[in-house]
């Protein structure tokens, strides 16, 4: 019988026994010795103990430092740095009034919509304390709103949503309520979205230039990174597939996962829509990458252009593809101009994602008052019919209002569609063509004009000059003045 | 192993062979291979190699089995259950339910054969997580068959359930009369997420009216959310970082599991409390879970308390929080009080004293108020859980300005802000809400607990929540959770009603059962006891 020792074939005598055992257990030890060494400490030390035994040196009552907040708490108490939100805060501080002060700033950096209020004003002056109050057999019972109700939306909700967002789509597509999760507007159902389809860590790619409150909706506590590619305005900044798979190959290459492509189709803040070609392209590449597409249509409603939208449902619908991985966002606050209701809804063809954001709607849902009004206000067809006409009509009109001022200053927009605001090439009065000549143009637009327009950098546009101005909060007597504002301003960096 | 071991015996017979094949003096460049000490000869070069080789690829393998089994939990009532009294999203579609389940099981399937499929794309691995987690089997089970005192007298009645059904009747006076209250122009635009000023004063009146006025609160410290259970996720999202740690004392709401750890990857550390000391919280079990956490590597950010507590009913004295306070001061942590029945307290006026953690930190310095959060439920202290109001009230600037714009994605809608408005900025509506309330509770609690004093089943002693907490380790066919989930089943199938099991709440002592009398009419006690009889009786 021998005694078999690890290293015996490398050693080699009398030694061997020995030298032969010992050597695998210094290895050992020291591998140990390592990982302990490269494992981070387990608390920070220099917080925690110390405090704790200086308020065991001094009784109670004596300061200690200061208790803090979790580390990803700080970025988000941060005052915001994008001019995006920069600017919404200004216009709060000084707002502009047609009689009362004519010298505030006017909004042009909030996407909402107020060329409709008279309408929705008559509807809810007749019918919403009904809608409230009637419950399914037409008698009030107070237990049918007060009481817990699925968190994912009521059956009727959520019947009456997919009827609407296949009528605002012009009926090409059905919508299934059983795909439907109602939530408390588009913002939660972005954050639910990305916290199912990606893990901490991976990234998103999403074609710039983006709806600059993405990076809130789902930076601040889903840890998904987003991979901006690039659009150019010569291609009026519509995405091709070739960038995508540059970026994804690059995204690749630095390690990061990629999970998925996120779109926006009206796309904001450019308002072009997507053709059905490239709806397929998309498709085709996510298929090929195995990754998801999300989808947010929220400006659905709001098409105004010659282009017909397509809803990515048709595309999903349509053929062959996996559609387990699309998924569809919408809400009414734009295309009904009802933001403070805060309804949005998440379709997807995936059934793990509806379940798991059925319960994750535990922290975001709508209330049942609110779900009852919007039964009613949704299965309204008559008036939602009108609505949508009057809309689409009114968008139009102000659209050509707006475009048709700027054009006569010399400044053009990119070709738009569909959206309550237009993007605006205000290269011309740059001082430097870079991002700091924008952010000097952006505080002169706030400070000198008193106009509050969304400067490209916040929708991170590589090319500097853009801005993206909402122009369907506006009267039409404002426009002259917004554009005589920009005149004076133009002049005055021009001459 | 085996193979080595047959070839190093066959050439066992020559040693001195073996030595001079390792030639270990000769100056000729050798392959040097990690097994040729064992496996000598010349296929000891392959074998040498392929033998570790082999060995490696099988501990990956078994690691990676043990990793894919590991996450998946057997689902068990309990844990199906631990989700019911305050998640009641349940199954109101069974069937897609039914499909889930099946469906998760696939799903990991495609994860153990890699990507080769490429056809069917993955969640999220956390979404995994929730996907398993919290489904009601109570709650669906009630669903479809629950009672109704004429229409379905054999179906099952809800005990699990936090809602307030008692005063249904002062809420209907309300909001018939608040027609007036809603127009256009105040409820269809953006406002700010974190609530209208106007409400936010409302709600401190409200939250002052509960501690009878002694404190007053600050509408700038309040913060609005849907509902508590987003109230304390926001609210965890920013005292701690992913993988921390919060200390709760147990029994405690089956909510914090969810609320606490499904978004953002946060720990709970139960601490237990015993029926011995009457399920108070104790200092020194704190301060024992603390060192052990810390020896673990794992840090603790907070301790979780409810007051009223929820599922026992009791109320946090003076002297308890102002320990607890100095504990949390000492270990240089935050403290969350859960507050949500504050409006809630039923017990008589000389005894039960509801005392709010603001009062206590008020007397302190400003740099330890700082450590100090209040979660608020509007909904559930008004019995109108469908409109999904919470607050969050804190004196620490940073969590204000955080949660201000966490709320952006759980926000309470314009309307139902203007209904609650409409409500509670009338005095009078609420002194006489919350009188009522208490009357009503009161009386209700009395019954309940007598009934069950007629089984011979006693109660731990209550001062506010809408709860019940009974002991009825008697019953249970054999002390350990497994006897209480068989009682619990019993009470399910056979007793038809629908309770919260102590293992639910984290009870570390089984046989203990949470009953939400709020639910029930004082015509439904009898009804309610017949059914525990008979439970009882099937038992012996």
């Amino acid at each position: 019988m021998r005694l078999i020792v690890p290293l015996r074939g490398v050693i080699q005598g009398r030694g061997g026994l020995f030298v032969g055992s010992l050597i695998p257990c210094c290895l050992f030890y020291f591998l140990q010795l390592y990982l302990k060494g490269r494992r981070p400490p387990p608390s920070d030390p220099t917080e925690l103990p110390r405090t704790s035994s200086r308020s065991n040196l001094f009784s109670r009552g004596n300061s200690i430092g200061r208790v803090r907040v979790s580390s990803r708490a700080v970025p988000v108490a941060k005052p915001p740095d994008s001019p995006y939100y920069i600017g919404l805060e200004r216009v709060k501080t000084d707002p502009y009034d047609r009689i009362t002060n004519t010298d505030g700033i006017i909004q042009l950096g909030l996407a909402e919509s107020t060329l409709c209020f008279d309408l929705l004003q008559r509807w809810m002056s007749e019918n919403l304390m009904e809608s409230i109050m009637q419950s399914g057999d037409g008698e009030f019972d107070i237990s049918s709103i007060a009481m817990y109700k699925p968190f994912e939306g009521l059956l009727e909700l959520r019947v009456a949503f997919a009827d609407f967002m296949s009528r605002i789509m012009g009926g090409k597509v059905s919508f299934d309520p059983s795909k439907m999760v109602i939530t408390a507007g588009g913002t939660p159902a972005i954050e639910v979205l990305a916290f199912c389809l990606a893990d901490h860590g991976n990234a998103f790619l999403i074609p710039t230039p983006y709806y600059p409150g993405f990076e809130r909706d789902i930076k601040f506590r889903t840890g998904v990174e987003l991979i901006p590619v690039h659009c150019r305005s010569s291609d009026n900044f519509t995405v091709t597939v070739s960038a995508l798979e540059q970026a994804f190959n690059q995204a690749r290459k630095r390690g990061s996962k990629v999970s998925g492509i996120l779109f926006s189709n009206p796309s904001n803040p450019v308002g072009n829509i997507l053709s059905r070609e490239t709806l397929h392209d998309i498709l085709k590449f996510a298929q090929e990458k195995n990754i998801h597409v999300i989808y947010d249509e929220i400006f659905a409603g709001s098409v105004y252009g010659e282009k017909e939208f397509v809803s990515m449902a048709e595309i999903a619908d349509s053929g062959d593809v996996d559609k387990s991985r699309v998924h569809i966002i919408y809400a009414l606050s734009k295309d009904l101009s009802i933001p403070g209701f805060r309804a949005g809804v998440i379709y997807s063809f995936h059934e793990d994602v509806v379940s798991a954001a059925k319960k994750l709607m535990r922290f975001s849902s709508v209330s049942v008052p609110v779900q009852r009004i919007l039964i009613s206000l949704l299965s309204d067809v008559r008036f939602i019919e009108e609505y949508m006409t009057a809309h689409r009509q009114r968008i139009r009109d102000k659209h050509v209002r707006f475009v048709e001022g700027l054009k006569q200053l010399g400044i053009p927009c990119a070709e738009s569609g569909g959206g309550l605001y237009c993007w605006v090439d205000m290269s011309s009065l740059l001082t430097s063509y870079s991002e700091k000549g924008e952010l000097e143009l952006f505080e002169k637009l706030l400070t000198v004009a008193k106009i509050n327009a969304t400067p490209g950098t916040a929708c991170f546009c590589i090319e500097p000059g853009w801005f993206r101005c909402c122009f369907t909060a506006l009267a039409d007597e404002d426009i002259p003045v917004i554009m005589d504002r920009i005149r004076q301003l133009a002049e005055s960096i021009r001459s | 192993m085996t193979r080595a071991g047959i070839y190093r015996s066959r050439r066992s017979g020559t040693p001195d062979s073996e030595t001079s094949s390792g030639g270990g003096g000769t100056a000729v460049m050798r392959v040097i291979v990690p097994l040729q000490g064992v496996v000598q000869g010349h296929g000891g070069l392959v074998l040498g190699s392929v033998i570790p080789c082999a060995f490696f690829y099988f501990l990956q393998f078994y690691l990676k089995r043990n990793r894919r089994d590991e996450p998946e939990p057997e689902p068990d009532p309990v844990i199906q259950n631990s989700a019911s009294s305050t998640n009641n999203n349940s199954g109101s579609s069974s069937p897609t339910q039914s499909e889930l389940n099946g469906l998760s099981r696939s799903l990991s399937r495609v994860i153990i054969s890699p990507r080769s499929s490429g056809a069917h794309v993955s969640v999220s691995g956390r979404a995994n997580c929730i996907l398993k987690g919290g489904d009601s089997q109570g709650l669906r089970r009630v669903e479809e068959d629950s009672y109704d005192e004429s229409g379905n007298p054999d179906g099952i009645i809800e005990l699990g359930l936090a809602q307030n059904k008692l005063r249904l009747d002062v809420i209907n006076d309300w909001v018939s009369q608040t027609s007036i209250g809603l127009s256009l122009s105040g409820i269809a635009s953006y406002e700010p997420p974190d609530g209208l000023m106007e409400l936010k004063m409302g709600v401190t009146r409200l939250m002052s009216e509960a501690t009878k006025n002694v404190v007053s609160f600050d509408p700038s410290q309040l913060v609005l959310t849907s509902g508590a259970a987003s109230a304390i996720e926001i609210l965890s999202f920013c005292l701690a970082d992913s993988g921390n740690a919060f200390l709760v004392p147990t029994p405690c709401s089956p909510g914090f599991d969810v609320d606490v750890k499904w978004r953002n990857g946060l720990e709970i550390i139960h601490v237990p409390c015993r029926s011995s000391d009457n399920f108070n919280i104790s200092v020194t079990a704190l301060d024992r879970s603390f060192s052990q956490a810390k020896k673990r590597g794992v840090r603790i950010r907070g301790v979780i308390i409810s007051n009223p507590s929820n599922p026992m009913g009791s109320l946090l004295t003076r002297e308890n929080l102002y320990a607890l306070l100095d504990f949390t001061r000492e270990k240089n942590i935050h403290i969350i009080s859960n507050e949500i029945f504050a409006s809630s307290v039923h017990g008589d006026e000389e005894e039960a004293e509801f005392v709010s953690i603001a009062e206590i930190a008020d007397t302190e310095e400003h740099l330890d108020k700082e450590r100090v959060h209040i979660v608020y439920d509007l909904s559930k202290d008004l019995s109108f859980p469908g409109l999904r109001a919470g607050a969050i009230y804190s004196f620490n600037e940073n969590v204000l300005a955080a949660s201000r714009k966490l709320t952006a994605l759980s926000p309470v809608s314009s309307p139902s802000q203007h209904l609650l408005i409409s409500a509670i900025s009338k005095p009078e509506f609420i002194q006489t809400y919350v009188k009522t309330n208490r009357q009503r509770l009161q009386r209700i609690y009395s019954e309940f607990v007598k009934g069950l004093k007629g089984l011979g089943i006693e109660c731990t002693r209550s001062y506010g929540g809408l709860f019940c907490w009974a002991d009825m380790r008697g019953l249970i066919s054999s002390y350990s959770e497994k006897g209480e989930i068989e009682l619990w089943n019993k009470f399910l199938n056979i007793g038809k009603i629908n309770v919260t099991p102590g293992s639910c709440c984290h009870c570390i002592e089984p046989g203990w059962f949470r009953f939400c009398i709020s639910n029930l009419s004082e015509k439904d006690v009898p009804v309610v006891m017949n059914r525990i009889r008979k439970v009882c009786k099937s038992q012996d």
